[in-house]
């Protein structure tokens, strides 16, 4: 276990290790503002991380800590109740109490403040989560979106020192989605509160969290700036829980430690990379591209964007997916098949189309080599 | 018309579930949140009233709580009464015979809860006691309903049991299911045929009753989780 100096300046402090039922471990801090995203498959353990730092689930060792307070410490046999540890907590499914009003949800997580406040501040905060002139609807009367928006009034009402959210936006369907998300970003922007959020989805993760810990198998395989992780993940599985498709085998045939450049070889193909790890000429790496890496833009005007890595690849499979379009391409004297996804438009201004022989360019700073 | 068989089996009926619905709504909590070794054995030790002939039933709480056995020289020695052919072994015997029926709808309407639900109302402050009160049982009234109703019922037209228990003593233990017995046995059909009405118009109003509250109340409270 890590050791016992922690930063109080960084708001919420996670060391966890169990071993059953579900094997988890995990250590982590967010700080107070900042959004954390809680990433992984299901039943890697996300939920059950979130359970234990709400106090619904008890860690076999460890230690939570919240600014100065220790909400759970095994040595020191700390156990604050969830009831103590004053958190905002939406579950998946929102939670609300079904034969209690929008109005009355949210006035049940006030009781920190007097009776007579608290019908005037929870109607503020359902205004706040622009539930405008519902308050009197029950939950079964109200729509996925509503529920959600009544779940983190509820929440928020309560003043939480944090809030968890659990897979927030996975009951609701798309549009909804979309809107939720941005309201969950105008939200941030007034919160002084970490934020926990469990999600499966990689995109959730890029679009509102400020850092993530990406979670398999009870194991946190990586933390970091979620388009740091992306574009460089530590491992295959990391490459390959981020979504990463483009994961390939080559040979380092070059290493220039000064200007910070790795030279890999793919056939006859040398493909450089912004990263220099201590690697020896001729060792076999797997190395991962990002489909932000990759570019076809121009190719044909002969505005290659600028770029060492370029590679000739024939196109082997088009396949439109709303406004953008998967395209699988092989390269032209390697057996690895490339996979990409382009905007619609973007493919159509450039005439793709299967079986056209053109080239791609490797962004070299997104070219990652991934630890063994 | 037998009144005072009537008056009596809708006080046994009544004390029955005044007494036995509290203890089944924690026991059906219990078993409805609580994973343990055996549990399955509780449960089916729990069901065994409804499998087992109401004579057999009988029999065993005869012997049971008969002035020979210990609990019944235990009550006889404290209280001087004895707890067969007396209406206090009677309200034993209907607790007894009728925990299946009180106990299995709530378990059924504590199961119903999502884990969500009391989770989140203890991270909204809530206590054990609020929890259980505020948010578990409006949650399931319709259950408690049903376990009243059948209980109630059950108890109502029970007669294995209590023939063998308490026997046919006016006032103490002829309740109406023994006075039609009692009638028809006497050939007083006309006497028999109207106790048998009374409690065939019970039973149905009774359950028209209780389907048309259980509907409202579900459709009320109905979890949008669902």
């Amino acid at each position: 276990m890590p050791t016992r100096n922690v930063d109080l300046e960084t708001h919420l402090h996670c060391q966890i290790e169990q071993v059953s039922p579900i094997p988890l471990i995990a250590n982590f801090s967010c700080k107070a503002g900042e959004v954390l995203a809680v990433v992984g498959p299901s039943g890697g353990g996300k939920t059950t991380l979130l359970r234990m730092i709400a106090g619904l689930s008890v860690p076999e060792k460890g230690r939570i800590q919240c600014g100065e307070q220790q909400w759970f410490d095994d040595e020191l046999r700390i156990k604050l109740s969830p009831q103590q540890r004053h958190i905002g907590y939406v579950p998946q499914h929102f939670g609300l109490f079904p034969h209690l009003t929008a109005l009355e949800n949210v006035i049940s997580g006030l009781d920190h403040i007097p009776k007579s406040e608290r019908k005037a501040r929870a109607l503020d905060w359902l205004e706040r989560v622009n539930l405008h002139g519902l308050p009197a609807r029950l939950p079964a009367q109200l729509s996925g979106g509503q529920r959600q928006r009544v779940a983190l009034a509820r929440a928020l009402a309560r003043e939480p020192s944090v809030l968890l959210l659990d897979e927030p936006f996975s009951a609701v369907d798309r549009e909804t989605r979309e809107r939720l998300y941005i309201e969950l970003a105008r939200l941030k922007s007034q919160l002084s509160i970490p934020v926990i959020m469990v999600t499966h989805d990689m995109n959730e993760a890029l679009l509102l969290a400020d850092k993530m810990i990406l979670i398999s198998q009870g194991n946190m395989l990586q933390q970091g700036e979620p388009f740091e992780v992306l574009s460089h993940p530590r491992n295959e599985t990391v490459a390959r829980q981020m979504g990463l498709r483009n994961i390939f085998n080559a040979e380092v045939s070059g290493r220039d430690a000064e200007a910070n450049i790795t030279w890999l070889k793919m056939g006859e193909q040398i493909i450089a990379s912004d990263s220099a790890p201590e690697l020896a000429i001729g060792q076999q790496v797997r190395w991962v591209i990002p489909n932000q890496g990759i570019r076809f833009n121009a190719i044909s005007s002969g505005r290659l964007c600028r770029s060492i890595n370029k590679l000739d690849i024939v196109i082997e499979s088009m396949l439109v997916m709303g406004e953008s379009v998967r395209v699988k391409a092989r390269m032209a004297d390697v057996d690895e098949v490339f996979n990409m996804d382009i905007p619609s438009h973007l493919a159509e201004k450039l005439s793709l189309k299967t079986g056209l022989a053109t080239t791609i360019a490797l962004k070299s700073e997104q070219v990652h080599i991934l630890e063994s | 018309m037998d009144w005072q068989s009537l008056w009596l089996s809708a006080k046994l009926s009544s004390v029955t579930v005044l007494i036995l619905i509290p203890m089944a709504i924690f026991v059906g909590r219990f078993l409805a949140y609580k994973q343990f070794r055996g549990k399955s054995w509780v449960e089916a030790l729990i069901m065994v009233p409804l499998v087992l002939p109401p004579t057999v039933i009988g029999y065993y709480l005869l012997v049971g709580l008969g002035s020979q056995s210990l609990i019944g020289q235990w009550v006889e020695q404290f209280t001087g009464a004895q707890l067969v052919f007396n209406f206090s072994g009677l309200v034993i015997a209907s607790i007894l015979v009728n925990i299946p029926f009180a106990v299995q709808p709530i378990q059924r309407a504590f199961e119903t809860i999502p884990h969500d639900i009391p989770d989140a109302a203890a991270c909204c402050g809530m206590s054990w006691w609020r929890i259980f009160i505020k948010i578990e049982l409006p949650m399931i009234w319709p259950g408690i309903l049903t376990a009243v109703v059948l209980c109630f019922s059950h108890v109502l037209g029970e007669f294995g049991v209590v023939l063998m228990l308490g026997g046919n003593i006016a006032g103490e233990t002829k309740t109406i299911s023994i006075a039609i017995y009692d009638s028809v046995q006497a050939f007083d059909f006309e006497a028999a045929g109207t106790m048998s009405l009374v409690l065939l118009v019970f039973a149905v109003s009774v359950l028209a009753i209780t389907t048309s509250l259980s509907r409202r109340l579900g459709g009320q409270h109905a979890n949008p989780q669902r």
